[in-house]
This record gives structure tokens, sequence and C-alpha cells, in this order.
């Protein structure tokens, strides 16, 4: 490539990534202005305060709802890598009949649009008095999740079989070899899981506005909506209370990424290039 | 296979056989049947046969929501292909500045989709936000893009390529996949740059276009987020919605507002079936347009 064609190159690239990082510099830079100043666009805020981060601790219950959904990521996240894992060493370990159909079927839910299975499942934690708990929220990931046990058993495939077999021979049960060598040795295929359920966790609304009803139990997407209704819709926008509970919801995503980045890096082209 | 091998394995698969059965098989089922009665969830289900399926094809709601639909995806699922193709482009040529840009491009896709839809609303403020401020600067009158009906899905499809950083990855882990030597093999060919991007580029990652195209459109069908916090919901009197009326939406509305349960879950169907079938038009071009390496298609 000749060096002219490299430093246009470059310059395309830093002036998109400047279009794709403003957004954040933006709104960041718009929760330390006063109100009347959030749309002046200037970078720097004119007149720096903190008031906004003293209002909306004031104004909304955030601790609680930071609390709330860390919680539920948590379970969710836990309770989908082990069910997930469990799944995927069935299908990647042993070979029983019906293990073909039975993968595809795994596959196949993976097109099922969620509206269509929205409504009963609402109905099955209705009948369990489940409705307005944090359960709902995360308990259906005990069973598994398509996507994962997909990307776990293509990763547990590429692991040395006479490893297992080896553990077999010297006496360990089905339950030892998966729990004490499998597990361990999928960690990387682990580690995308948690990261991309814990993404996906804190992030979903649509469920949220589905289960949760009061606001002590809000999660932080169901809080910041409830915000846009009370402080947006309900009167005289109040801007700048929504952009600092923006902030505040957004900032542990980005410490995720730069956490895990590789995890998610990774994750996500392993993810399409095999789907 | 012994006995003992075949039990174990039931063992390690039973979590997904009773989440299976309880939440999908199931909720397929009864959603079918749902589709066929009315339901309010405190009274029981009554059947009417399939008045909830005449009733939604009359209802303008649904022609309009699924217009809307039918709009978004059309014309964000192109563009999406076409922004991401070009930065994974750009990326796989910046050497080892590429780790650095990718990291930027995919930053947004963190962000939850709430705080993008509120995102939108200041951003595309039609008095002052900020894409109308810089508009103004190349002297272009930027139009009212959160109220003016016309212009609010175009800002929302523009909002939504914010967040392309997965297809990027994706395309630029595929781009990287592409065999120097196809490209030497060109070049002695005599191809050009774009030669070289039609006959040996675009065949070789096509798999990965295929594969963000259906899962976008799949997606852009069931658009809800973003649009459903900038627009709906509890005393929202500032903003007229209707060009904002996803399908999604307006089943969530039927659903959990108005308590129609056996509606929403015609419309559930309805979209389901519009799923499959633009899911099988896409499958039935691409064994046409993909190329798969190894002549075996997956």
């Amino acid at each position: 490539m000749t060096r002219a064609s490299r430093i246009v190159t470059i310059g395309a690239l830093v002036l998109i990534a400047v279009v794709f990082v403003y957004p954040f510099v933006w709104l960041v830079s718009a929760s330390f202005k006063p109100r009347g100043e959030v749309f002046d666009n200037r970078l720097i805020p004119q007149t720096f305060t903190l008031e906004n981060y003293v209002q909306v601790w004031q104004e909304a219950p955030l601790a609680l709802w930071l609390l709330n959904t860390v919680l539920v990521t948590a379970l969710a996240a836990t309770a989908v890598t082990l069910s997930s894992a469990m799944v995927a060493w069935a299908f990647a370990f042993y070979r029983f009949r019906g293990r073909g159909a039975l993968f595809a079927l795994v596959l196949g839910s993976m097109m099922l649009p969620g509206a269509v299975t929205m409504i009963p499942t609402f109905l099955i934690w209705n009948a369990l008095g489940a409705v307005n708990t944090l359960t709902p929220m995360w308990a259906h990931n005990l069973f598994g999740s398509a996507f994962y046990i997909f990307l776990l058993r293509q990763f547990m495939l590429s692991l040395p079989r006479d490893l297992f077999d080896a553990a077999r021979v010297d006496g360990a049960n089905p339950w030892q070899v998966f729990w004490r060598i499998a597990l361990p040795l999928s960690r990387p295929a682990l580690a995308v899981t948690v990261v991309f359920e814990v993404q996906a966790v804190w992030t979903d609304l649509m469920r949220a506005l589905i289960y949760l009803r009061d606001s002590t139990i809000f999660t932080v997407p169901r809080g910041l909506k409830a915000l846009v209704d009370n402080f947006g819709f309900g009167g005289e926008w109040h801007w700048e209370i929504l952009i600092t509970a923006s902030v505040i919801t957004t900032l542990p995503m980005i410490v995720l990424f730069f956490v895990a980045q590789r995890h998610i890096i990774e994750g996500v082209a392993a993810g399409g290039l095999k789907g | 296979m012994s006995r003992g091998e075949t039990r174990a394995a039931f063992l390690f698969l039973s979590p997904w056989l009773i989440g299976f059965a309880v939440f999908t098989a199931w909720p397929l089922i009864y959603s079918a049947y749902l589709s066929l009665t009315d339901y309010d969830v405190i009274n029981s289900p009554t059947f009417v046969g399939f008045d909830n399926y005449a009733e939604l094809f009359a209802d303008p709601k649904v022609a309009l929501a699924l217009s809307n639909t039918l709009f978004f995806t059309a014309v964000q699922v192109p563009l999406y292909i076409a922004v991401s193709l070009a930065l994974a482009l750009l990326l796989a040529r910046a050497g080892r500045a590429s780790g650095f840009f990718r990291t930027v491009f995919f930053l947004p896709k963190m962000t939850p989709p709430v705080a993008v839809g509120i995102l939108f609303l200041l951003l595309f403020n039609g008095q002052s936000g900020l894409i109308n401020t810089g508009l103004g600067w190349v002297g272009v009158d930027g139009p009212s893009w959160t109220t003016d009906p016309a212009w609010v899905k175009p800002g929302l499809i523009i909002m939504s390529l914010w967040t392309i950083g997965s297809s990027v990855l994706i395309l630029l882990a595929a781009l990287r996949g592409v065999p120097e030597e196809l490209y030497e093999a060109a070049r002695l060919d005599g191809a050009g740059s774009w030669r070289q991007f039609l006959n040996v580029t675009l065949p070789m990652i096509s798999p990965a276009v295929f594969f963000i195209v259906v899962v976008n459109t799949i997606a852009g069908l069931q658009t809800f987020d973003e649009a459903y916090t900038a627009f709906f919901g509890a005393g929202n009197t500032t903003y007229g919605n209707d060009a904002a009326l996803f399908y999604v939406i307006y089943l969530f509305q039927q659903a959990f507002q108005y308590l129609n349960m056996g509606y929403a879950s015609a419309m559930a169907w309805v979209l389901f079936a519009v799923i499959m079938v633009i899911t099988a038009i896409q499958a039935i071009v691409s064994r046409r347009l993909v190329h798969y390496e190894g002549g075996t298609s997956r």
C-alpha cells in the first residue's frame, strides 16, 4: 500500500471514530451542565456543576435500581453459563440416539421470534405469582440458552478427547469429568458466555416492562424508561436528569467492555463466522 | 454406547429438555391456541375461531405498524450492510492501528438501548440537537427529526447505524480469512482493486454477509427498545407517535396495556409468518449469491 493511501485510510478512520465517540462525549459533558445549557453543544461545560448527579440520586432510587440489576445480572449469567455448559457438554462428548435431531432443535429455537413465546411465558410466571418480582428476569436462564449451547459446544469439540477418556479410565464419574476437566478447560468460551449475558441482562428493557411494576424492584433500563415518562413526557423535559441517568446506566457497560474486550471481540467474530 | 452413557448424556441435557418443553414448545402451542380466543388474563379464554385474524387484517393500526416495520427493515438492513462493510474494509487496511479503531467502533454497541433512545431524542432534536447544528454549519436546514412523521423513521435508522459494531467485527474477521494467494492470483490475471473486490473479496465473505442480513432482518422486524423509549409509554403527550409505531410495539400494547392476549397472540403468529417468509426468500436468493468454500452449503 502506498504511503498516501495509508494516510487517507487512517484519516478516514479518525474522522469516523470521532463520529462514533462524540455522542458519549456529548452525553458526559452535558451531564455536568446546568439545565439551561444542556443543548449548547459545547465540548467543555461553560458552567461546571455536579448538581445533576445529586438531583438524580434524590429524584430516583438509582442505588436500588443498580442493586437490583447487579443481582439479576449475576444470577442470570451464572445460571445460563452453568446450564448451557452442561447441555453443550452432552452434545460435544456423548454419542446418543437423536443427538443430531436434538441439536438441530437447539439451533432452530434460535430462529423463533421472542414475540411468539412472550405471552404464554408471561402467563406461566403470572400463574406462579412471580409477576412483579425479579424472578422472571433471570430464572429461565436455569435451562440453558441456544446460542450459548452452540458456542460452548463448538469450543468443547476442539478440546482433546483423550484427556476425558483417560480421566474415565482413572475412575472419574461423568460429573467429575465435566466439572473438574471439561469446565476448567472451557474457560475462554465460558468467559464469552458470561460477558454476553451480563450485557444482555443489564440492557434488557422489554422483559422489565412486562414483569416489573413497582419502582422498588426496577432494573436500571426500566428505571431509565420511567424517568423518560416522568421527566420527559410528563411535562417540561428535564433533559439534564435523563442525560445524567443515561450516563450512570451506560458506564458499567463501558467498564465491562474494557475489562472483557478480548472475550467480546472474539465471541462476536466466532458467533458470526460459525453461524 | 452403553445404557449408562446415554443416561449420563440425558442428565446433562436435562436442563435444556425441561426448558425447551416449558419455555418454547408449550408457549408455542399455547400461543397458537390463544390466537383463536379472546383472553384478558382475568376471565378464562373464550374460543372465537379465526376472528382475531380477521379483525387484525382489518385493523388500520396493524397495517400502519406493519408498513412502518417493513419500511424500517428494508431501508435499515442494506444501509447497515453497506456501512459495516465499508468500515470493515477500512479497518482491514489500517494495519496495526486497526485494533484501536475496532474498539472505538464497537463501543456504542455496549450502550443500553434505552439510553440510545434518549440519545436519539437529544441528538436529533429539531431546534438544538447536535445533528441539526452540524447540518447548519454546512448550510442545511435540518428537519424536525423527532416530531415530523416523515423524518422519524429515517432518524431512527441513522441512529441505529451507531450500534453497528458487531457487524463490523464479523465482517473484519471474514475479510481476514480470505487467503492472500487468491488476491495474488487475481493480480497476476491483471485484476485491479475493484475487480479483486468483486471477484475475490465479495464471494469469500458472502457467508458472513448473508448471516448479517438474516440476523439483522429478523432483529429489524422486531425492533422495539429505542422507538418505544423515545415515543411511547406512560403520559406521552409531547409527541405524535404513529410514525414510530412498529409492529412489536403495537403487539406489546395490545398484550400488556389492553390485555388483549388473544389478539396479541394472533399478531405474534402473523409476525412469525412474515419472518419465515422473508427468511425463506433470503435463503433461496442466497443459494445463487453466497459462496461456500469447499462447495458444501451449510
